[in-house]
């Protein structure tokens, strides 16, 4: 049943792609950027047949109505048909455009229904992700082999700003992108540690809200190897078009190399952690990392110049905290402000870099306390 | 006028006088008057508004704004466009028009009548003056979906309450006033199946406004004690539910897109027969249509929820259920189509409005269609896809109703006519620019673009370039609009004839042009229909 409504709408996807093109856009290649996205899952597939059925279904049906309409408008106008006709009561003709628009409706909730059904079994998963939204960052937890990582937006913020040229993944690219093998039935559990987010690939027709207090499931098995983005698609505050998804899809035994890959990586990074907090940092090495940290993590909200945005997010120039004592600052970067988009820094960063982002802060935007905050003293106060 | 001036002592200052008579009137054409300039007035601060998002999404990267006050414009525009300008705009017509269709000296409840309108211009001052506040505007968006609105929304959020409080005590008065005069003050002989369209959609809006007001009200009250007082209704960390916000929140709002939209379908019912010279198709299936509409708003909210997580059952009901709704939607429209069929048909401005209407509302209704099927719907939910569908119900429904409603009904009111020129050239570049503002929004969406986003990929860009370069002259259309009625007002051709239109049916042109302040004192002779005759034995 699904199979000849494919074709169907198959050929109704052709139909409209001629009239798209004949309505000026006149280029092939544009018309088929018009289209859904044809994605690269069974799933994306299939919804993207559900839309040209039901897209082809409301172009058929426009034409009928639209022309009987332009129809009547050239042919009943009244310098050719001066008497209007009495008709105004039909009962017949009501029960019959009751029924016809009830069995297309019918028509077109079957298939729908059967993916439906499909997109909703999440069972049997071969790999589960856990996948928890912040403002604006995804973090993503590999459930089995207990690795979990941070996904930011890589763009520069000179890029945003007009600045510099902006690329082709504009906005849709990250440090860290989730990395999911091929041909396996990914799960994901969506969660959120504030607002709701929601988390939208489109090659892959997932999208799913992440709403604090609650896990969603979703899942995708993804057959070709690639790069896959997408963007947070529920309004969760300031920075929302600055929160992207990227999927990389591994061929199954690379996926098995990268994954052991993160675990040496966490390994190693254990040990630089112990290695950096057991020396003495001098103002000249912390400075650039913190810059860095600083544009990366902060600068969306408390801008490169540390002027801040109004009340909701404050300036760090000449800031209280920033300088008053070291240890309320540190205390405030490693667990934030509960309730605000001051998040807690603490799982996210390394005792590094929050050192070195705080001796940043003391020391730049006209800020001079001189201070050199140490990575142990970081590690102390977590 | 004239009735009013006794009550006023006559030594007072011209400008006292003036501002006293229309603080206090409760004459219905006068507060109808009133709703119909404040709407005016509101649309072009909303669309001023939509004009700023507009320019940001010209060009890829940030330009005029910050990602902050993109977000509180995003949400003021839909708030006011909502609450400011289509539902005072259809309140307005309302009040100029159900007593004159209906053969009523005044609204039943003439005091309520102008409490509900001042009340108006209260909320709208405490909402805008938000943005002039410290931490800005509301940034959530007009669905203020907890917790962004409650936990993390700016200190204003507080103003923004008590303005929703507001304008839904004046909605649910006003629609209170609406059925009690429908259902009281019908002129003998004027009986429920003999009422205008018009009169029947708004009987049916009334009764959606004052079930589904209160349920914001309540929604606002939770946001207010979650913020306030201690409570967690929406708090997932006391124990509440953030998701039960958005039951909430479109249990209400659902019934609020056909608030928006019903009277606008009176309105096209009203104008197409009047320019087809023929009775209206099947108008006995338009009352029911409207009613089946009426009713399955009530149990369609979840289809905007569809990605929130919802068990398959509740995804099938509501699918099953919003598909549904295209059943009697597509009904009127067959029989806007058949009352056309065979009549003997002129394309006024009006008529040139209602066509329109019918039209790219079909063309949302499609979108919306669409948008029903599950599956489908993870790829468009919160894309400009859902963006797009909207604007193309709300802007040629409620908006080009309105139009449709003041170019027809402008010589009645004020008994001078319009440029049909001028409204001719209003038609055509607004139609013009609807569809080059809001049709692209359906490609960028299936591409991928999120609504509510300040920045996008440059994959989107042509798209957004057609859509900005539409909206721009979508706003200079309403200059146009504003100066033709303003021509008409000071200047326009004078209007002696109480028919106006040669085809118009109906109580209101049975009135002198233009209407006296003072109309049926004594009811109005109904004549025996025989079209009804045989409802009315029944």
């Amino acid at each position: 049943m699904t199979r000849s409504y494919r074709r169907v709408s198959m050929l109704f996807g052709r139909f409209c792609s001629i009239v798209l093109v004949t309505f000026g856009f006149a280029q092939a290649a544009l018309a088929q950027a018009l289209d859904m996205r044809e994605g690269v899952t069974e799933v994306s597939q299939r919804v993207q047949s559900l839309h040209h059925l039901s897209l082809g279904v409301c172009i058929v049906v426009g034409i009928v109505v639209f022309g009987a309409m332009f129809y009547t408008m050239y042919s009943h106008r009244r310098s050719r048909h001066p008497t209007p006709a009495k008709f105004h009561e039909s009962t017949p003709v009501e029960i019959i455009w009751t029924i016809i628009p009830t069995l297309i409706l019918v028509g077109m909730a079957i298939p729908a229904t059967i993916t439906l059904i499909d997109i909703e079994d999440n069972s049997d998963p071969d790999l589960t992700v856990l996948v928890t939204a912040s403002q604006w960052k995804w973090h993503y937890q590999y459930v089995e082999a207990d690795i979990g990582f941070f996904s930011n937006l890589s763009t520069p913020q000179d890029a945003i700003n007009n600045l510099v040229d902006k690329d082709e993944n504009y906005i849709l690219e990250v440090d860290n992108p989730l990395v999911i093998p091929t041909n396996q039935k990914v799960r994901f559990l969506m969660t959120s540690g504030d607002v709701i987010h929601s988390w939208w690939v489109p090659d892959f027709a997932v999208k799913q809200d992440a709403i604090p207090g609650f896990i969603n499931e979703a899942w995708t098995r993804v057959d070709v190897p690639g790069i896959y983005r997408g963007q947070c698609t529920e309004l969760c505050g300031m920075n929302h078009a600055y929160m992207p998804v990227v999927v990389e899809v591994l061929p199954e035994e690379e996926f098995l190399t990268w994954i052991e890959d993160q675990r040496v990586a966490a390994a190693l990074a254990g040990e630089q952690a112990i290695a950096d907090r057991s020396r003495t940092w001098t103002m000249e090495e912390l400075m650039p990392i913190g810059e860095e940290v600083y544009i990366a993590q902060c600068a969306t909200c408390h801008l490169p110049d540390g002027v801040g945005q109004g009340i909701r997010y404050p300036a760090l120039a000449g800031s209280e905290i920033v300088n008053g004592p070291v240890e309320a600052h540190i205390e405030r970067v490693l667990n934030g402000v509960v309730d605000t988009e001051m998040q807690a820094w603490a799982p996210q960063l390394s005792d590094r870099d929050i050192a070195a982002v705080i001796t940043y802060e003391r020391n730049s935007f006209g800020n001079d306390t001189g201070d050199i905050v140490q990575p142990l003293a970081v590690f102390e106060s977590r | 006028m004239i009735a009013h001036a006794d009550t006023i002592p006559k030594q007072r200052h011209p400008l006292i006088a003036f501002i006293l008579r229309w603080l206090l009137t409760t004459n219905h054409k006068e507060i109808g008057t009133l709703y119909l300039c404040l709407a005016f007035l509101l649309f072009f601060i909303g669309g001023a508004m939509a004009m700023v998002v507009r320019l940001e999404l010209f060009q890829p990267g940030l330009q005029f704004t910050q990602p902050d006050f993109y977000n509180q414009m995003v949400t003021l525009h839909g708030l006011i466009m909502v609450f400011g300008a289509v539902m005072p705009a259809f309140v307005g017509l309302a009040n100029w028009l159900v007593p004159l269709m209906i053969g009523a000296p005044d609204m039943a409840l003439p005091r309520l009548n102008n409490f509900s309108f001042w009340i108006l211009p209260f909320a709208f001052i405490l909402l805008l003056s938000s943005m002039f506040m410290e931490g800005g505007a509301p940034n959530f968006g007009w669905t203020f979906y907890a917790p962004l609105s409650t936990t993390y929304g700016p200190p204003s959020t507080d103003y923004f309450i008590l303005g929703v409080h507001l304008m839904g005590v004046s909605s649910v008065l006003g629609a209170i006033n609406v059925m009690v005069t429908i259902l009281n003050m019908r002129a003998p002989g004027m009986t429920l199946f003999r009422m205008p369209l018009f009169v029947w959609t708004w009987l049916i809006t009334a009764f959606l406004l004052i079930m589904a007001m209160p349920v914001l009200a309540g929604a606002v009250t939770m946001m207010l004690t979650d913020r306030h007082f201690g409570t967690s209704f929406f708090e997932a960390a006391g124990g509440g539910d953030p998701v039960l916000f958005q039951h909430v929140f479109w249990f209400f709002g659902h019934p609020e897109v056909y608030i928006m939209i019903l009277p606008g379908f009176g309105i096209a019912s009203q104008i197409i027969p009047t320019f087809a010279r023929k009775k209206l198709f099947g108008y006995h299936s338009m009352v029911y249509a409207t009613v089946a509409i009426a009713l399955l708003s009530f149990i369609v909210w979840g289809h905007h929820m569809f990605t929130s997580g919802m068990p398959l059952a509740a995804e099938l009901f509501f699918m099953y259920a919003t598909m549904l709704i295209a059943v009697p939607t597509g009904v009127k429209v067959f029989n806007w189509v058949a009352t056309l069929w065979r009549g003997s048909i002129t394309f006024e401005t009006p008529m040139l409005f209602a066509l329109g209407f019918v039209i790219m509302f079909t063309i949302g209704g499609f979108s919306g269609l669409m948008l029903a099927l599950v599956p489908a719907d993870f790829q468009y939910h919160d894309t400009f896809f859902v963006v797009a569908h909207f604007h193309y119900v709300l802007y040629p429904g409620a908006i080009f109703g309105t139009m449709a409603a003041v170019y027809y009904w402008l010589p009645k009111w004020s008994g001078r006519m319009y440029d049909e020129r001028l409204g001719k050239i209003h038609f055509w570049t607004a139609t013009i620019a609807v569809n080059l503002t809001f049709f692209p929004m359906h490609f960028s969406g299936l591409a991928g673009m999120p609504r509510r986003v300040v920045d996008y990929s440059i994959a989107f860009a042509d798209f957004n370039i057609v859509s900005s370069i539409g909206a721009g002259l979508l706003g200079l259309t309403q200059i146009l609009f504003l100066y033709i009625i303003v021509k008409a007002l000071t200047s326009g051709e004078k209007v002696t004839d109480a028919q106006v239109w040669e085809g118009a049916e109906g109580l209101e042109w049975t009135l002198p042009s233009p209407a006296p302040l003072h109309s049926f004192h004594t009811p109005p002779e109904i004549e025996p229909d025989e079209a009804h005759a045989a409802t009315d034995k029944a």
